[in-house]
């Protein structure tokens, strides 16, 4: 092999400087992705001229883009979460139309080249560019509230990681117009992805938004650690922390555990992309297997970073709605934990048919069967939390209540694969990939739309309109099954995934349910828009001054809404779990005088200079325009070294000010 | 960001004879194995390894006492339950890692197992 560093010194002039990058890159011939590229350039550029026309240039740099509040970074996480869950959910659409049509004569009308790419990149944007920027999104508003603190432990830290996030955002979605995504599959298993069978540049593509969204990623992992462990209230102890920030703990724990293996199994692919190596490859030793291996290390306790803290956010919301204290904590924190080691001791049943044998199967298949002890307990203490509680069927508690009969369904045919001899009928069906959506919305898209009901009001000041609520619930919910029970149906029929055209013509009737089912999907994220416009037009009937429109019981719920920027102008002194509830039972007011002034951090470019290098060093060894890799790569870390020597780093919020909007606020109690 | 937050906190102990104490046993376990494969002082390869390997976990051990300033008290324990999580997440990594493979091996291409 000869690829990579060869095409610098060859002889045509043009590689030198534009790499693999030709005109022929644009798939201009694609009436599918220039009609894409249309609708997104004139989309943009009515945007771009929309944020011109009115000026919100300065403002959208100064108070968000530039921001280290970790309320605005959680907002655009959540942001960015939405952005990506459209382009998701766009090709998730085109494959179930696809689909529904690609039968004998008719082959559909995507040709297999881009189905491979449209499935790839649906799974990969939406575990990595969706689920978890709605999950870091909403631990960045929510745990330093929860905790009394004022922003988290390394607040530039924070605004860096969720520009390194965005920065693989960018990546992925610019391999639709320029060059092709990846055609493996959203792990990327060699030796398809190796350089032999994959020579162009949509693996490419794949390792380095990961990289860089990885950087990220375990980059707020560390600060969430240390923001949990250090910056406590006073009297907060581990036993009196509220679930949803115990389960962000533990969630941030994994993330710092399993990340660095998935940047050294993507760093070791790269290896053999880039200069020859042997870790993967057939021949000199190279195996392949021991990719799978590694990167399920990685990406099973993945899934529980995604699903653990939405178990906090519905222990949150079922405690609240039901009027009760949650039953169970301590059970719940126990399970929580014990589900943070065992996410560890699963990964091979996402390979029981690689060949391991009986012993190391049955190992594993046990293993995976405990696991779903303490999540079945944590099923049971949040029915007990609703057993006599004053139950309030309010949007946040009906996702609650779908999520958690859609959950168990899911929860019983993930069982069901961990059974090595039924896993090996099942496996790399459409039963599985029935399961896993199976968990993966009914969990984690059931449990973030709840949690975006629940403290949309904490974050504007005004609630969400119900009705529309509702019906993205109803159409969500009535979706999804409509969607993917066909799929088990189907699986169970041995009907495999990632497969373009059929020929048995009996199946077609299930693919065409599963298609209506997504349509009804789409309707539900269309009310769900809808809402937001709706509920941001009636702002003032919708309007809470309290600052706690549930009757909450944790911290957050103490301060105004949208919290001042210091949050809290004392810290509070905690006493119980429920900390918020025991301080309105003793009937707690705010002190009105002895304020002090408030040190915090200073906003800063850094992060989002740094990711726009990092954004053009991916672009650049995607393409192989070595130059322009080797000068962003010193720009980076000559940036990096410039904003160690930024001593201006912090201010103090001047003791009038922070009287100010307290008088403000207990004005608007009283 | 508050008060609060620095009030649990003890500087690292690093006093001067801690660094020398962790020195000379530093210097002392590795002049020990090299001693060991230099002079051949053991008649079988496998013994001098394994000799070898229960230094090289002294010598950790060592390196983090003295030098790293870990015990059961520094951070609130905090410090001690990171490292224990992590000896054993490494630990399943590596050690379940060899397990798959081997496994894999014996039963997917027995030929190549070396007899």
């Amino acid at each position: 092999m000869s690829s990579s560093f060869s095409s610098t010194t060859s002889s045509d002039p043009t590689s030198a400087v534009f790499g693999r990058l030709s005109w022929d890159s644009i798939p201009y011939h694609d009436p599918i992705i220039v009609g894409t590229f249309a609708v997104v350039a004139i989309g943009g550029v009515a945007l771009l001229a929309a944020l011109t026309k009115y000026k919100v240039w300065g403002y959208l740099w100064k108070e968000w883009f530039t921001s280290i509040d970790h309320k605005k970074i959680g907002v655009m996480y959540m942001v960015l979460g939405i952005i990506m869950l459209l382009r998701g959910f766009a090709d998730a659409i085109m494959m179930r139309l696809h689909q529904a049509m690609a039968f004998g004569e008719n082959m559909g009308y995507l040709p297999p080249d881009h189905y491979d790419q449209i499935f790839t990149a649906h799974g990969v944007i939406m575990i990595f560019f969706v689920a978890m920027p709605f999950v870091v999104g909403l631990m960045n508003y929510i745990v330093p509230l929860q905790i009394g603190a004022r922003d988290v432990a390394f607040p530039f830290l924070n605004n860096f990681s969720f520009w390194m996030t965005a920065s693989g955002a960018v990546l992925i979605m610019l391999s639709l117009f320029v060059g092709e995504f990846a055609k493996s599959g959203w792990l990327a298993y060699p030796p398809l992805t190796g350089i032999l069978q994959s020579p162009g540049v949509g693996v490419d593509y794949y390792i380095w938004a990961l990289q860089i969204a990885g950087v990220g990623t375990l980059l707020s992992g560390v600060n969430f650690v240390v923001t949990i462990v250090k910056m406590r209230a006073p009297g907060m102890t581990m036993m009196k922390m509220p679930v949803f920030t115990w389960t962000a703990l533990c969630t941030n724990i994994l993330i710092v555990a399993s990340f660095p293996i998935l940047t050294a199994v993507l760093a070791m692919l790269s290896l053999d992309r880039y200069l020859d190596m042997h870790f993967f490859t057939n021949d000199m030793g190279g195996n392949a297997m021991m990719y799978i291996n590694l990167i399920w290390i990685w990406g099973h306790p993945e899934v529980y970073i995604l699903i653990l803290p939405i178990f906090g956010v519905f222990s949150e919301i079922v405690s609240t709605y039901s009027g009760k204290r949650l039953f169970g904590y301590s059970s719940m924190v126990y399970a929580t934990v014990v589900i943070t080691i065992l996410s560890y001791l699963v990964w091979l049943h996402h390979f029981f048919t690689m060949g391991s044998g009986p012993t190391v199967n049955s190992f594993f298949g046990i293993t995976t069967m405990i696991i779903s002890i303490p999540t079945g307990a944590k099923i049971f203490n949040w029915l007990f939390t609703m057993y006599r509680g004053r139950i309030q069927f309010d949007v946040p508690m009906l996702w609650t209540i779908g999520f958690m009969v859609t959950f168990v369904i899911g929860g019983m045919t993930g069982v069901m694969l961990a059974v090595p001899p039924a896993d090996f009928v099942l496996h790399n069906s459409l039963f599985l990939i029935a399961h896993f959506h199976n968990v993966i919305i009914g969990g984690v898209v059931f449990g973030v739309f709840a949690a975006i009901a629940y403290w949309y009001p904490k974050v504007t000041g005004y609630k969400l309109d119900p009705f529309w609520g509702k019906a993205s619930f109803w159409c969500w919910l009535i979706g999804f099954y409509l969607a993917f029970m066909p799929l088990y149906v189907l699986g169970l029929m041995g009907v495999t995934r990632r497969v373009s055209h059929f020929e048995d013509a009996s199946l077609q009737i299930w693919f065409q349910i599963a298609a209506v089912g997504a349509v009804l999907i789409g309707i539900g994220i269309a009310c769900f828009l809808i809402q937001l416009y709706v509920s941001y037009k009636k702002r003032d009937q919708l309007r809470d001054e309290t600052g706690d429109p549930w009757n909450g019981r944790t911290l957050e719920w103490s301060t105004s809404s949208p919290p001042p920027q210091y949050n809290f102008a004392f810290t509070p002194r905690v006493h119980d779990n429920d900390a918020w509830w025991q301080m309105k039972q003793h009937g707690y007011k705010a002190p009105r005088e002895g304020f002090t002034p408030i040190h915090m951090p200073k906003n800063t470019a850094a992060g989002l200079v740094l990711s726009g290098l990092s954004t053009v060093f991916g672009f650049a060894m995607i393409w192989y325009i070595w130059w322009l890799a080797g000068l962003s790569f010193a720009a980076l870390v000559i940036c990096t070294i410039i904003h160690t020597f930024n001593y201006k780093r912090d201010y103090y919020i001047p003791v009038e000010e922070v009287e100010k909007v307290e008088r403000q606020r207990a004005e608007v109690l009283a | 960001m508050s008060e609060h937050d620095h009030h649990a906190e003890e500087a690292p102990h690093s006093t001067f004879k801690g660094y020398m104490i962790g020195f000379v046993a530093s210097v002392i376990l590795t002049a020990i194995p090299f001693w060991l494969v230099m002079s051949d002082v053991l008649d079988s390869r496998n013994a001098t390894v394994l000799v070898i390997l229960g230094f090289a976990v002294v010598q950790i051990v060592v390196h983090m006492i003295y030098f790293l300033h870990m015990d059961f008290q520094a951070q609130g324990g905090w410090t001690m339950l990171s490292l224990i999580f992590t000896v054993v997440l490494v630990f399943i990594t590596l050690f379940g890692s060899l397990w798959v493979m081997y496994h894999m091996n014996v039963n997917m291409m027995p030929s190549m197992m070396g007899g």
